[in-house]
């Protein structure tokens, strides 16, 4: 049975947020050359975003001062990634995941455990080898946390994936094979080098990690997108908005929900495979649960179910407190404020725009469009 | 048309059903068949376990005793979903549309049904996922077409009105092409001329060859438009019959009584 | 495994496990009440009842006694307890109050999504742990030895102490009173009638905002009250004492099933025994997987806890 309590009020205050802003309807009449080509060049600018502290005046603005900017940019990548996987899964498939950061660590640990010279596996892989193996090891953990766990409503969900990532974590801790806070060192980089013999990834400036992990973000919304669009897409949204109708009209939840636990569990998994072959070290003090717990306020704060909202709001999760460090309130370094910040922030994003920065809309004029065609 | 117009062959039996909630008994012993091409009402006064008796065929309730056959094949225990693709779509005596999608979406996702395009065939664009995806479309439209209300197609479903919100969840289940299409109450809070097209509609579906059962307050609309009727009291069948002759009935005149015939 | 550990400190795994468990109990009605009035997860409830350990170490600060002091005689041990009790209760209850008021007051006149209500919240229990942080530069609060542990029973090789007692006794009597309050009085009659069904509840003339906030207020005063007793076994605090506790206690409230008082107390004590033997049977570093394997093995056979959810509808 629905939640009346919980779906009735719902469609009001939707209802009170109209049907969509000025911008979107203008985005949407668009031509889609048009519509590509502006996509494209919000890319470009993407890749371009570690010389924004060259831009006279709003560039020092911008740029972090406490983290070289290349890091801060790197850090985003990461965070918006965890935020795309984490917006499928609690913003198409409605299922609440509060320990998504597990996922992030098996992911970090299956390359460092293939990888690091202090591996009992001793395989000593490189970074690139060791990647589709991560992938597949979190696709794998995402399936088998969601088996047990499909039956459960959403609040017992949230609190068995809550579980989940502390078991991961103290797993990491206490298994003599995972190292504890001893940690996994010389996890090797990814691989290349440039004309003179350096490596194209090194360990002074993060600027390629963050092309890396911006080109993953660019294939992970391309990937996302097609299933949004397609009837996974609708089986996800049927099953987040009203299960047992879904069921009466044919979906399969079980297979969905499991597709979206292990869409999301790899989508983190790459993060914590990019994380892994940055930081070259990892130890169990690195995956806290109010890393989840971030991310979660990120796609939330951004606008579940949307993907501008979701790389909105991961950026948001990471650049804020990057930002604030280094910045001096009052004669004390901000950075030491920087989580009360954030937490005012939240609130005050969510009190006055419940519906996040960039709701979805859902997809209303496109599909408008889509439906003359059909009859056409 | 208070004969069984229908070919004749049994679509559906419902054997002998009884489900016990604890103490309560919801259907006691209900027994009634539907031939292909039919109308069916299924009616009988308030709690008298009409939508129990729907939720028991569509998979919703497992009976404590009895069989349902579909086509020859029994339903009792199969997956919700698997009943639906078996032939049986329904709508809702409260509409449960999926609120946040566009009508469209809503219909598609009843067109989904008999798609077989995998995730990895949806995420790597194959051939079929576009084949499907034309298919899909062109389907949902026709089913909005055919229910009159394809200029809403693009409208998220809970900005709808109410009417609008009750055909699309009829269109929402023909797109999975049911061979039985069961229908919780779709007139309530209807006005007469809305009431009217409904009757039309239910008549045109019948037309397109697809069983309709049929539960519903307002006794005129199902007198005209059934072939047969199937009356529950205290989850008991207390008759069946044709229009003319359940009207006849001195039981369920008596199970009637007090209430107005048109209460809705 | 250890299973020879297990067998021989049986008694003590027990005691130690109950005294654990009570706290969860306590802690854990702030959960449970929210959710079975409002169905959603008050995260920052973990921050009321730190805020209510560092009440309690204030006050007994007031009085001029910190780590250092020596035992006061009892007398002094009986009010001092006494005004830590009412402190950490009474901040506790007043932090939680506030946190409705601005965290969720005004979502619930917007009529938000429930999962909008949790971000907020942990939008809250942030602030609210930093601000703290801060002003106690991040320290661990120590608090004066008001109750040397002593053995008062012997069993065997099993020994329960003084403040051990305290602790499961105390609990026993706050949850007995509670569970009158809520299925005796008039103001538990609308907090079950508004569990149950908040619109008749509403058209029957329950104020649901006053039940709302009184949910809240009696939630905090247990957690003022775990909070001291948190203190009196652990000896300290942090700004960050509250997070890991609440997210035990919260398993505690879904384990016994949420929305259910009692399920609270059954939930607290079963995690606290289990966490016990589990760290007997494994070691200590596995207490928490112990914890949360329980948690999924029992929401599998039994999806809303072993009592089952709903205020309204059992008794408590």
């Amino acid at each position: 049975m629905i939640d009346q309590k919980t779906a009735m009020p719902r469609r009001t205050w939707r209802n009170r947020n109209g049907n969509g802003s000025p911008f979107r309807g203008r985005w949407a009449r668009l031509p889609r050359s048009a519509r590509w080509a502006s996509l494209l060049g919000v890319a470009l600018l993407a890749y371009l975003l570690p010389y924004v502290g060259s831009i006279p005046g709003i560039g020092p603005q911008i740029v972090t001062e406490g983290i070289d900017w290349p890091s801060a940019l790197f850090n985003i990548s990461y965070f918006v990634l965890l935020a795309l996987g984490l917006n499928v899964v609690v913003g198409y498939a409605g299922l609440l995941d509060l320990g998504y950061v597990g996922f992030f660590a098996v992911g970090a640990y299956s390359v460092a455990l293939f990888t690091s010279p202090d591996s009992i596996l001793n395989t000593g892989w490189s970074w690139l080898a060791a990647v589709p193996v991560a992938i597949a090891l979190t696709l794998v953990s995402g399936v088998i946390l969601g088996w047990p766990t499909l039956r459960l409503r959403g609040d017992y969900l949230a609190i068995v994936t809550l579980g989940f990532a502390e078991i991961i974590r103290n797993t990491a801790n206490g298994a003599e094979f995972m190292r504890g806070d001893r940690g996994f060192g010389g996890i090797p980089h990814p691989p290349g080098s440039l004309g003179d013999n350096s490596p194209i990834f090194g360990v002074r400036d993060a600027t390629p990690y963050y092309w890396l992990g911006l080109t993953i973000i660019v294939v992970v919304i391309i990937g996302v997108r097609n299933l949004e669009h397609s009837r996974v897409g609708r089986s996800w949204l049927a099953i987040r908005e009203d299960q047992e109708a879904a069921e009466m009209m044919g979906v399969r939840t079980v297979k969905y929900k499991l597709w979206a636990f292990a869409i999301g569990a790899a989508i983190g998994g790459f993060g914590g495979v990019m994380f892994a072959g940055e930081q070259g070290f990892l130890n169990s003090a690195t995956f806290q649960l109010l890393f989840s717990i971030l991310v979660l306020a990120g796609v939330v704060m951004g606008g579940s179910g949307n993907i501008p909202g979701a790389i909105l709001g991961g950026a948001l999760v990471s650049y804020v407190p990057d930002r604030l460090r280094g910045v001096e309130i009052a004669g004390t370094d901000a950075f030491q404020f920087r989580m009360l910040i954030f937490g005012f922030m939240i609130i005050v994003v969510m009190v006055f725009r419940p519906q996040g920065l960039l709701p979805s809309r859902r997809r209303a004029a496109e599909l408008a469009d889509r439906a003359k065609e059909a009859t056409a | 048309m208070n004969s069984r117009t229908a070919d004749g062959r049994q679509l559906l039996e419902v054997d002998n059903v009884t489900l016990r909630f604890g103490g309560l008994v919801a259907l006691d012993e209900v027994n009634f068949a539907m031939r292909t091409g039919e109308i069916l009402g299924l009616i009988g006064p308030n709690g008298a376990g009409k939508t129990t008796c729907f939720n028991v065929m569509t998979g919703m309730y497992r009976p404590t005793a009895g069989t349902v056959r579909f086509q020859g094949r029994p339903l009792i225990g199969r997956k919700r979903h698997e009943i639906t693709r078996s032939g049986i779509a329904r709508t809702f005596q409260n509409v449960r549309l999926f609120p946040e999608m566009t009508a469209l979406e809503n219909v598609m996702v009843g067109a989904d049904i008999r798609d077989r395009t995998s995730v990895l065939g949806a995420l790597f664009r194959v051939p079929r996922y576009w084949r499907e995806e034309r298919a899909s479309r062109a389907k949902a439209m026709e089913m909005m077409e055919f229910v009159g209300i394809a200029d809403r197609a693009g409208e998220v479903s809970r900005n709808l009105p109410y009417g609008v919100q009750r055909r699309l969840e009829i269109a929402r289940a023909l797109a999975t092409d049911p061979a039985l299409l069961c229908l919780d109450e779709p007139a309530a809070g209807f006005n007469p001329s809305e009431k009217a097209a409904l009757l039309q509609l239910i008549r045109a579906i019948r037309d397109r060859g697809v069983t309709v059962l049929l539960i519903e307050h307002d006794m005129r609309l199902v007198m005209e438009v059934t072939d047969h009727i199937v009356v529950l009291e205290f989850g008991k069948k207390i008759a069946e019959g044709s229009p003319a002759e359940v009207r006849e009935d001195p039981r369920v005149i008596a199970a009637y009584l007090g209430v107005p015939t048109d209460a809705a | 495994m250890h299973f020879h550990s297990l067998f021989q400190n049986f008694g003590e795994l027990t005691v130690t496990g109950l005294a654990q468990g009570a706290i969860y109990a306590l802690f854990a009605l702030g959960y449970t009440m929210v959710y079975g009035v409002l169905r959603l997860i008050n995260f920052a409830h973990s921050e009321v009842f730190m805020v209510g350990t560092f009440a309690a170490v204030l006050t007994w600060g007031l009085f001029g006694l910190d780590q250092d002091s020596a035992t006061p005689s009892v007398g002094a041990v009986l009010l001092l307890l006494l005004a830590g009790f009412l402190a950490a209760a009474l901040a506790a209850g007043i932090m939680a109050l506030i946190v409705e008021m601005v965290a969720y007051r005004p979502l619930r006149r917007r009529n938000a999504p429930p999962l909008v209500f949790l971000i907020t919240a942990i939008g809250a229990s942030t602030v609210i742990s930093e601000a703290v942080g801060i002003g106690t530069h991040r320290n661990v609060s120590s608090v004066p030895p008001l109750i040397r542990p002593s053995t008062v029973v012997q069993i065997g090789n099993t020994s329960v102490t003084n403040i051990q007692i305290l602790i499961v006794g105390l609990a026993l009597v706050m949850m007995v009173v509670l569970d009158l309050f809520i299925g005796k009085t008039r103001l538990g009659r609308g907090v079950r009638a508004v569990a149950q069904d908040p619109d008749s509840a509403a058209l029957m003339g329950v104020n649901k905002n006053r039940v709302i906030s009184l949910v809240f207020l009696t939630g905090g005063l247990m957690a003022g009250i775990a909070a001291v007793m948190y203190l009196l076994k652990i000896g300290g605090t942090r700004y960050d004492a509250g997070f890991h506790l609440g997210i035990k206690a919260f398993t505690a409230a879904v384990l016994g099933g949420i929305g259910n008082l009692r399920g609270a107390l059954l939930g607290g004590l079963a995690l606290g025994l289990a966490e016990n033997y589990g760290s007997g049977l494994f070691g200590t570093q596995w207490r928490d997987v112990v914890a949360f394997v329980l948690l999924v093995v029992i929401l599998l056979f039994r999806p809303t806890g072993i009592l089952g959810e709903s205020m309204g509808r059992a008794r408590a």
